[in-house]
């Protein structure tokens, strides 16, 4: 620790008390960030507190990198320097929750576990089915950006999110949107947060609007030998008038991984799926819910569909065995990352109607580089496409950043885009996990600098270098 | 003014691409809202080109610049408060391309609205925000105000269904951001240019989600005798997890002018009557009529009715579309509000809101999307009375403010526009104006752009500024 680290942690300690400032190598390596530890963490017990770190970071030019329960801290770059971590874990009530009104506030640190009970005893959810749902922050899901498989009916966190409380660059409290399902008054300014890794604020408090849990859930797993038909089922389920709620495609490597595994991310594990899950095939998993009328609708016409399109298999999941393929679709991201000890994966953001070419790219991609590869795909577009080489070295590194520029440029191809959200820190001297420079980065650094004008919030972690 | 301007931008233009003769300029100085203010010339872009060249010149003049669509607006957002050059879209109305194996649309700003919707529903598709102005309206103005419309309960607005845009910043820079596919790369720059009111750049294409249409849609009529029990009913539909497409409802004061000038076959007779649209898989529906059937039966409700078929529907929804259109029957003009409340506060906001009518010496219609709560009070007054125009204006501001402790809000769905821009502080602090104002400042640095929108610039603080509406024209919503 520097000089200026030890009178750092005797400010803060005057500022928001000894009990809330955290110090020591062992307490830093906690918090590190792509192996570069925080000279002192900060946990304040209140918004305003919050403030006034940012404030006394603001006028001392240190960095400031906002964590929860540090589940996803390496995503993004690593930053250019971490002077403060300020956990918010301690902002954990609910503010204000209107059940008649499906509304909800509630603050940053709340665990989104402890928030699905507070939500199921008035028979509502969030439909963050986020990895590391088990250990996760509302503010950190929200920061990372995460997306869940709920999002084929039910959107992203931008078409949830009604409003937020954050503190900006210049330690001001600021919000930004209301707690009404309708709302136009002012920018939205709490859209810019989602996703935006801590580099614009520190959230404090979010507005979300709630919604009802259905009266019963179902599962469907379909089999198909080849990739072809289970993308050509993928397109029935789309254009007929099913609105499933999840809906996903898992490569034979994901499905192996599905069988074998249970999420280290899970507190308690898992059995592993049964017969009726063929782990050397292409799979399609949809989850669809409603009245018994409704689910036995789904239940016929997705198995009609699946025997139109070549299922070697196809099967409703019930209460029993349906939680044993959505833990799995939710966790998928840490179970992938458990797979390999120089897992990479890769996010691409593309159209399904592009997928099949998408595909075959990335098939080819694996193979050029020798690099075992497993993807699962979103209804909604997004591709989860992860290398998993059987071992870490230089070797292995070189080729996944030469299979990480090839992913960028297919995407690209595809009318879509990459970037690489979760690799070994190793590999990030090798690219830019962000993609190549885009002509609206300008526009993101204006951004940037109007929320935190002195560049304190999680430097370098961003795209366009933010 | 300033003769050099219009010289180049003719050069530019071709004489009909600029008008900036009186007569000419008076049909620019209205929108849907109760403000003026005209503009010195008006221009026809036809393309991204065309803007970006017209903002450079604007600026080299140092004239405000303002966009505009179809003037449908309800806060003023596309009046040239300063005056200076304003940019009609009307000419950029072409739809670009249509995607229908992946559901998206792009599409020039001057779109009308419906007309996207009529140009995919071929292939079974539509664009699903529909403000009561979708015939006349623009995507383009939509983007801007990020427009509602009585779907968009179950299925959002405008903002929900953008992915991308194509800007021209107010110093004439091109710049695209988002795209057709979901989950930008960086900052959600489209969600942050949805609903700036124009105050940030020109927007010259917009990328659409389209949707699929559902197999079974119902239209469903309730008619209550007390206006509590319709609010009631409301509550406890959001509270029982059903969600309709739209929920609409219409007070019995007003469903007699309606039925006179509609023929929409609703009682003429009681206290409020309630609108649903159910959608989805015929299953699912069916349970919904159910549902609703027996939670309006619950709280009292006199009559149930499901349209038999699509022309009863369409009768129906005829009626709450030119509701505001009849209340020019009533009186010589009216003011419509767009609160929101916390849909579990509906049945008091109600009562209260006919308080501060009787109050004001007013009768309020209301005619609203009760479903998400988006009130749209309809006070009735005459402008060239001074005294009512001043009372009506209190009572208004009287029921936002009763809003907004709530913990509801200014705008539901009309912006904040030169209307409501001195109330921001009921809602924003001065650090949160602050930094929307440095958000506007990073795309609009000289304010040249639409000024006099959104934020308060101090002329009679927290006050709603009104002008008399002028007798006979168009109604707004």
């Amino acid at each position: 620790m520097t000089v200026s680290a030890t009178s750092l942690v005797v400010r803060l300690d005057g500022l928001i008390g000894s009990e809330h400032v955290l110090t020591g190598v062992a307490e830093g390596e906690n918090y590190a960030v792509d192996g570069l530890a925080p000279s002192v963490i900060a946990r304040p017990i209140s918004a305003e507190q919050a403030a006034e770190v940012v404030r006394f970071a603001a006028a001392e030019k240190l960095s400031v990198v906002p964590v929860g329960a540090r589940t996803k801290l390496g995503m993004g770059m690593p930053p250019h320097r971490f002077d403060i971590a300020l956990d918010l874990t301690r902002l954990d009530q609910v503010a204000h929750y209107d059940p008649g009104d499906l509304t909800l506030s509630v603050d940053a640190g709340m665990p989104l576990a402890r928030l699905a009970q507070t939500l199921a005893e008035h028979k509502q959810f969030l439909p963050l089915a986020v990895p590391w749902f088990d250990h996760a922050t509302v503010g950190g899901t929200i920061a990372a950006g995460v997306d869940s498989p709920l999002r084929q009916f039910y959107g992203t966190a931008r078409d949830f999110v009604l409003g937020a409380e954050f503190v900006n660059g210049s330690g001001a409290l600021v919000k930004s949107g209301g707690r009404v399902v309708k709302n136009v008054t002012g920018y939205d300014l709490h859209k810019l947060l989602i996703g935006s890794l801590g580099t614009l604020a520190a959230i404090t408090r979010v507005n979300f609007r709630t919604f009802p849990s259905p009266p019963a859930s179902r599962g469907f797993v379909a089999s198909f030998e080849k990739r072809g038909d289970a993308l050509a089922l993928r397109r029935r389920i789309a254009e007929s008038p099913l609105t499933p709620v999840t809906l996903e495609i898992l490569s034979p490597a994901t499905a192996r991984i599905f069988t074998n595994r249970s999420p280290s991310s899970l507190k308690r594990p898992i059995a592993p799926p049964g017969p009726w899950f063929q782990a050397n095939e292409w799979q399609v998993c949809a989850g669809f819910e409603g009245t018994p009328e409704v689910i036995a609708r789904y239940a016929r016409d997705l198995t009609r569909l699946a025997e139109e399109s070549g299922a070697s298999s196809a099967n409703i999941l019930d209460d029993a065995t349906r939680p044993l393929i959505w833990a799995r679709l939710r966790e998928s991201i840490p179970l992938l990352l458990d797979a390999s000890p120089g897992a990479a994966i890769a996010k691409l953001s593309l159209l399904p109607g592009n997928w099949p070419a998408a595909f075959e790219e990335l098939h080819e991609i694996s193979l050029r580089f020798a690099l075992p590869f497993a993807l699962i795909a979103r209804g909604t577009g997004s591709v989860y496409c992860a290398f998993l080489p059987d071992a870490v070295g230089q070797d292995s590194m070189s080729r996944l950043a030469e299979a990480t520029t090839a992913v960028f440029e297919s995407a690209a191809r595809a009318g879509g885009h990459a970037a690489m959200p979760w690799c070994p820190t190793e590999l990030k001297s090798h690219f830019n996990i962000w993609g190549p420079p885009r002509a609206d980065w300008p526009l993101m650094q204006r951004v940037k600098s109007a929320f935190d004008p002195a560049g304190i919030f999680s430097p370098g972690r961003f795209a366009g270098g933010i | 003014m300033l003769p050099g301007l219009i010289r180049e931008l003719e050069a530019l233009l071709g004489q009909d691409g600029v008008l900036s003769r009186p007569e000419e300029l008076v049909l620019y100085e209205y929108d849907g809202s109760v403000e003026q203010a005209r503009p010195n010339v008006v221009v026809f872009p036809r393309s991204t080109e065309d803007v970006s060249r017209i903002v450079k010149l604007a600026n080299r003049y140092g004239v405000p610049i303002v966009g505009r669509g179809a003037g449908t607006g309800l806060s003023g957002g596309a009046l040239a408060r300063s005056g200076g050059l304003m940019l009609v879209f009307a000419r950029m109305n072409r739809i670009l391309d249509v995607d229908y194996q992946n559901l998206r649309a792009v599409v020039q700003p001057g779109v009308v609205n419906l007309d996207l919707t009529r140009a995919v529903e071929h292939a079974g598709l539509y664009y699903a925000p529909d403000p009561s102005s979708q015939k006349s309206c623009t995507i383009g103005g939509n983007v801007s105000e990020n427009a509602g419309g009585p779907h968009t309960l179950a299925y959002g607005v405008t903002t929900n269904h953008v992915l991308g845009l194509e800007l021209v910043l107010p110093d004439g820079e091109i710049f695209r951001i988002g795209g057709k596919t979901a989950d930008p790369l960086g900052y959600d720059l489209t969600g942050l240019l949805v609903g700036s009111e124009g105050t940030m750049a020109l927007v010259t294409e917009i990328t659409v989600r389209l949707s699929r249409k559902p197999e079974d849609v119902k239209t469903l009529l309730a008619v209550f005798t007390a206006v509590d029990d319709a609010t009631e009913t409301v509550v406890d539909i959001t509270a029982r997890a059903i969600t309709p497409a739209a929920c609409e409802m219409m007070d019995g004061w007003t469903l007699g002018v309606i039925e006179d000038y509609v023929h929409a076959g609703y009682p003429r007779d009681c206290g409020a009557v309630l609108l649903f649209e159910l959608e989805g898989l015929a299953e699912a529906v069916a349970a919904q009529i159910e549902g609703v059937t027996a939670v309006c039966r619950a709280h009292h409700a006199r009559e149930v009715r499901v349209a038999r078929d699509a022309a009863e529907a369409e009768l129906l929804w005829k009626g709450r579309k030119n509701a505001f259109g009849a209340m020019g029957r009533l009186a010589p003009s009216s003011y419509t509000l767009d609160g929101v409340i916390p849909r579990s506060r509906l049945p008091q906001t109600l009562r209260r809101v006919g308080e501060i009518g009787r109050t004001n010496g007013f009768d309020i219609a209301n005619i609203f999307h009760a479903g998400d709560g988006n009130l749209h009070p309809i006070i009735l007054y005459d402008p060239r009375n001074a005294d009512q125009t001043r009372r009506a204006v209190a009572a208004a501001e009287e029921i936002l403010r009763y809003c907004v402790e709530l913990g509801g809000a200014l705008t539901g769905e009309h912006g904040v526009g030169m209307e409501k821009n001195e109330l921001m502080p009921l809602m924003f602090s001065e650090a949160d104006l602050d930094l929307m104002r440095r958000i506007r400042d990073a795309f609009n640095p000289r304010g040249n752009l639409n000024p006099g929108k959104i934020f308060p610039i101090g002329k009679g603080c927290g006050e709603i500024r009104v002008k008399p509406h002028r007798p006979g024209a168009a109604l707004p919503l």
